[in-house]
């Protein structure tokens, strides 16, 4: 049953990362990262993070790719994009070897570890749910990283606002014309 | 008889890779600026999964408060990043990422 789930959340989350690097319409690709990002929100709860699957659906799935997709319509960058022309004659290729020589380092890696890597107690053996321990952690031991936290916010919002904010015109002398 | 496997943190943790590795294609090889930028968001995805993993098998919960504030830190940057985005693309429709080369806007 579990590796049911396990198989098909992955199959969301790969085809769901295929169709963003490879749909030439912006719009599919921010609907396969839905797919992705839905994928991993499975993985978290077979994973027993409920917390974050919960913040992963509000968050991600919700909140950021409806940013992408507003930012989208809002500029009207929906027009396919022809994806046979190749800016840089050998940009491809060497993309695909970097991509595969990552997940070869990394999996041989993670495969070579298995067993070497130390498994630490169940998470939940002192009874308490996930959110409680998270929260105690969070509110405890990372409380200055928290706050922090929403310092960045604040400069993120006012930023964005500055900067996309559009220029008034300068209206020439009209005051002093009427007075 | 294979159904009763339960998945372990390396089948998570191999997933992981490769789901890093379509993003670092897709920033590497698509010219939206838009598309690159959900690559980056694959990319953090695949390394929060990583976390978790890692947070169940240590049985240490500071992993998923790192992928708390991950995801913190992820809502802030697409904030400004999209910004950075709308504005450049209202002075020059149609760029590609080849086109801003130079960040006079």
């Amino acid at each position: 049953m579990e590796l049911l789930v396990f198989v098909i959340a992955s199959g969301m989350v790969l085809v769901g990362a295929v169709g963003v690097v490879a749909m030439r319409n912006p719009v599919h690709s921010a609907l396969g990262l839905v797919l992705t990002l839905f994928g991993v929100a499975v993985h978290f709860v077979a994973m027993e993070a409920h917390f974050l699957a919960a913040v992963q659906v509000i968050v991600y799935a919700g909140a950021i790719v409806v940013l992408f997709l507003f930012v989208i319509m809002l500029l009207g960058v929906d027009t396919a994009e022809d994806l046979s022309i190749e800016p840089v004659p050998i940009q491809r290729p060497l993309a695909v070897i970097i991509g595969v020589g990552t997940v070869v380092l990394v999996g041989t890696a993670v495969i070579r570890t298995r067993d070497t890597i130390a498994r630490g107690p169940e998470l939940e053996a002192s009874g308490d749910s996930n959110i409680r321990l998270l929260a105690r952690n969070l509110f405890s031991d990372q409380v200055l990283a928290f706050e922090l936290t929403s310092v960045l916010f604040i400069v993120a919002v006012a930023g964005t606002v500055l900067m996309t904010r559009k220029q008034k015109r300068v209206a020439p002398d009209r005051d002093r014309v009427g007075s | 008889m294979i159904l009763a496997m339960v998945p372990n943190s390396t089948w998570y943790l191999l997933l992981a890779a490769v789901l890093f590795g379509i993003g670092a294609v897709g920033l590497l090889v698509r010219r939206n600026p838009l598309v690159m930028f959900m690559c980056i968001e694959l990319m953090l995805n695949a390394v929060n999964l990583s976390f978790v993993a890692f947070a169940v098998r240590f049985g240490d919960i500071a992993g998923q408060t790192a992928v708390f504030f991950v995801m913190v830190v992820a809502a802030a940057e697409v904030v400004v990043g999209l910004g950075i985005i709308v504005s450049i693309m209202r002075r020059r429709p149609g760029a590609t990422a080849d086109d801003l080369a130079e960040l006079k806007g």
